[in-house]
């Protein structure tokens, strides 16, 4: 198993955000999240990923046979974990070509493999750059400075496609795009799965799971997984919206 | 052995420089190295109570007696290495211990009538350019410091490039203190001078070997004549157990561009005074700054842009990097005189503090007498993003990598305004060999 999530409790300021949540996700699989805001969705991205704000009061990750919360964030991704955040921060005076090739070094030095020198770096990006018909002229530009939106999450597809993660979690990947941004992000993600390697796909929406097709559907509602299935179970929701969910989740709790 | 009182000690030791002078003594010029002791003598040394140094306490300074003759050193020219820049065709000047040494210097073919050389050597001939321009921007009157270097001028950078010349490499001119067992004063006093139409790139660089004491009072006046270009950097990497006073005036006519970069890794105490005056319309001045202290040192730029005429621009932007209990000032003055009109001015000072115990006081200072003008200034002082940082962690990127990275960051809106590459190049390399171990 490459993940599992036991009985996971998560606060912010006091507040707990996730109440319980389990979780398997084997490698090959994708997985769809999804649920209405203020579920804990984006929270349980943020656990997973080690940000320090959340803090975890009950419950186990284990990933790859490790203890995830043992990990540093960047422990976390030399691992093989990659998020693609939400909302993609700017760092101005960090270009991309700079960040990923410290980035792909630092994991290639902690898994005791060479370091790439500049030539194959860049054939790296050339052939990675493709995939989400990102200009080359993006990679010599800061980090997400002065990007739109799609550019932005087409970004955050180009790096996990060049530090190739064996657990991707997409946060909200496809909000805020028009279709022919989301057709190119799908298709980048597409393109990178395989059964080496599992996928997180959080959504609010049914729309992105057209072209990111699931192996399986997750609710997630109030800090809890109310219900999983197949990919049918995001069309359902798509048809009748999150309230059956909540309504059903009071009839059981009642 | 108690100290004596740092002016006392000065005016008492100025026999003692007059001889080491050797039939340097021009007449009329040592006129003006007594004139400026006696207002050394009228002035008060500045405390805190005066607006100009309300955050800088002079008295780590003050407490010393400096030897007014540096002693002689012999030191081994490699160590000169250490200050070049790689690949940087340039002209060098070095100075040791406040001497020009001409066998460290080396003047690639210059272009006829070009002048780069020692101010001795201009006193000792009398150059006429001397009387028009010295110590006609960098006043004595109001400035102790200025003073004291009047008086005790000896030696320094001279450079004239006259009308419509052209200096195509940068003038590298390095001033070395290299001290052992006695503490000493060093008072490089420099003149540059870009008539009409010329251009000239120049490196005022400071540095010292050894961790050694003394206290380096300079101070550089600049001439930029109409339509003339200078570009300007000062760079400080002295010993932490060092002071340093640096002042530079710079007198900017019409149509004149002046840019002007202080990059300083400090002393145990700097301070920087830097002010450049439009004279003219249509001129356009950049001062930019990066300053990056630690441990316990004190560090303050205090500039002044004083746009006394029209339709000029003026574009200031210090920063600042702050660790353990280092502390900082930046006190940033400009000057928007009544006739100014269609002045353009952008001013900001950002400052990321690296721990708790560091400080930093930041005045930005705006005063507009025109009416027709756009002008901005702003300040920050805050810590590395924790958010930027976080997202290069989740990329893989470790603590100290991601923190070096978000430093060359901050630093890269001054350091790419330098247009001398390898001057970049080196600048980025102190950078790392400071944050990336």
């Amino acid at each position: 198993m490459l993940l599992e999530i036991k009985n996971l409790h998560a606060r912010i300021d006091g507040n707990e955000i996730l109440k319980g949540i389990d979780l398997q996700v084997n490698a090959g699989e994708v997985h769809a999240i999804m649920g209405p805001n203020g579920s804990g969705k984006s929270t349980l991205a943020s656990v997973l990923a080690g940000r320090e704000e959340y803090e975890v009061t009950q419950g186990e990750i284990w990933y790859n046979g490790k203890n995830l919360l043992e990990l540093s964030p960047e422990d976390r991704a030399r691992e093989g974990l990659f998020l693609a955040f939400q909302y993609p921060i700017e760092i101005p005076g960090v270009s991309n070509t700079n960040l990923l090739k410290t980035a792909v070094n630092e994991i290639r030095k902690y898994r005791g493999e060479e370091e790439l020198d500049a030539m194959e770096f860049l054939e790296l990006l050339k052939e990675k750059s493709k995939l989400v018909e990102l200009d080359h002229k993006f990679l010599s530009r800061s980090v997400n400075e002065g990007f739109s939106g799609g550019e932005k999450k087409r970004n955050e597809i180009f790096q996990m496609a060049v530090l190739n993660p064996k657990l991707a979690i997409l946060d909200e990947t496809d909000s805020g795009l028009d279709i022919d941004a989301l057709r190119i992000v799908a298709n980048g993600v597409n393109k990178l799965r395989s059964k080496d390697n599992a996928i997180i796909v959080v959504t609010h929406y049914q729309r992105l799971l057209n072209y990111i097709v699931p192996d399986f559907v997750h609710v997630l509602y109030n800090g809890r997984i109310v219900k999983s299935g197949g990919k049918e179970l995001a069309l359902e929701l798509e048809e009748k919206g999150y309230d059956w969910i909540k309504n059903d989740k009071s009839e059981v709790t009642v | 052995m108690s100290n004596k009182d740092f002016k006392q000690w000065f005016i008492e030791n100025f026999q003692t420089f007059e001889k080491s002078l050797n039939g340097e003594k021009t007449e009329s010029f040592h006129e003006i190295r007594k004139d400026a002791l006696s207002k050394f003598s009228s002035l008060n040394i500045p405390t805190v109570k005066d607006e100009e140094w309300k955050y800088t306490n002079i008295s780590p300074v003050i407490k010393h007696n400096f030897n007014i003759v540096p002693p002689k050193t012999d030191m081994a020219p490699e160590i000169i290495g250490k200050f070049l820049f790689d690949k940087l065709e340039h002209h060098l000047l070095v100075f040791v211990n406040g001497e020009f040494r001409k066998d460290l210097s080396r003047l690639n073919e210059l272009p006829k009538d070009i002048e780069v050389g020692s101010l001795a050597v201009a006193i000792k001939n009398n150059h006429p350019a001397l009387l028009k321009h010295f110590g006609k921007y960098a006043e004595d009157s109001n400035n102790l410091f200025t003073a004291l270097n009047s008086a005790f001028t000896k030696d320094g950078a001279f450079i004239l490039v006259p009308k419509g010349k052209i200096v195509e490499d940068p003038i590298h001119i390095i001033f070395l203190n290299i001290a052992g067992e006695e503490k000493f004063i060093t008072q490089p006093r420099n003149l540059f001078i870009a008539e009409a139409n010329s251009q000239v790139t120049i490196i005022e660089h400071y540095g010292s070997d050894k961790d050694g004491i003394y206290f380096n009072n300079s101070v550089t006046e600049i001439f930029v004549g109409e339509n003339a270009v200078v570009d300007h950097i000062k760079l400080q990497e002295e010993s932490l157990k060092s002071f340093h006073i640096g002042r530079m005036e710079v007198d900017q006519e019409r149509n004149s561009a002046f840019s002007s970069h202080l990059i300083s890794t400090g002393a145990e105490f700097s301070r920087n005074e830097f002010t450049t005056r439009f004279n003219g319309q249509g001129g356009e001045s950049m001062l930019n700054g990066l300053f990056m202290i630690k441990d316990e040192q004190f560090f303050d730029a205090h500039t002044m842009i004083d746009h006394a005429m029209p339709n000029c621009n003026s574009h200031e932007h210090y920063k600042g990097i702050l660790q353990d209990k280092a502390r900082g000032v930046f006190n940033g003055k400009v000057m928007v005189r009544p006739d100014a009109q269609k002045t353009n001015a952008f001013q900001e000072n950002n400052s990321i503090l690296l721990s708790d115990d560091a400080v930093m006081n930041s005045k930005p200072q705006l005063e507009i007498f025109a009416d027709d003008v756009k002008c901005s200034h702003g300040a920050t002082v805050g810590k590395l993003d924790e958010e930027a940082k976080f997202y290069l962690k989740s990329r893989g990127i470790g603590e100290e990598s991601a923190t070096a990275m978000l430093i060359h960051a901050f630093a890269s809106d001054v350091i790419k305004t330098i247009k001398i590459e390898p001057l970049r190049e080196y600048l980025e390399e102190i950078i790392t060999k400071r944050f990336n171990q």
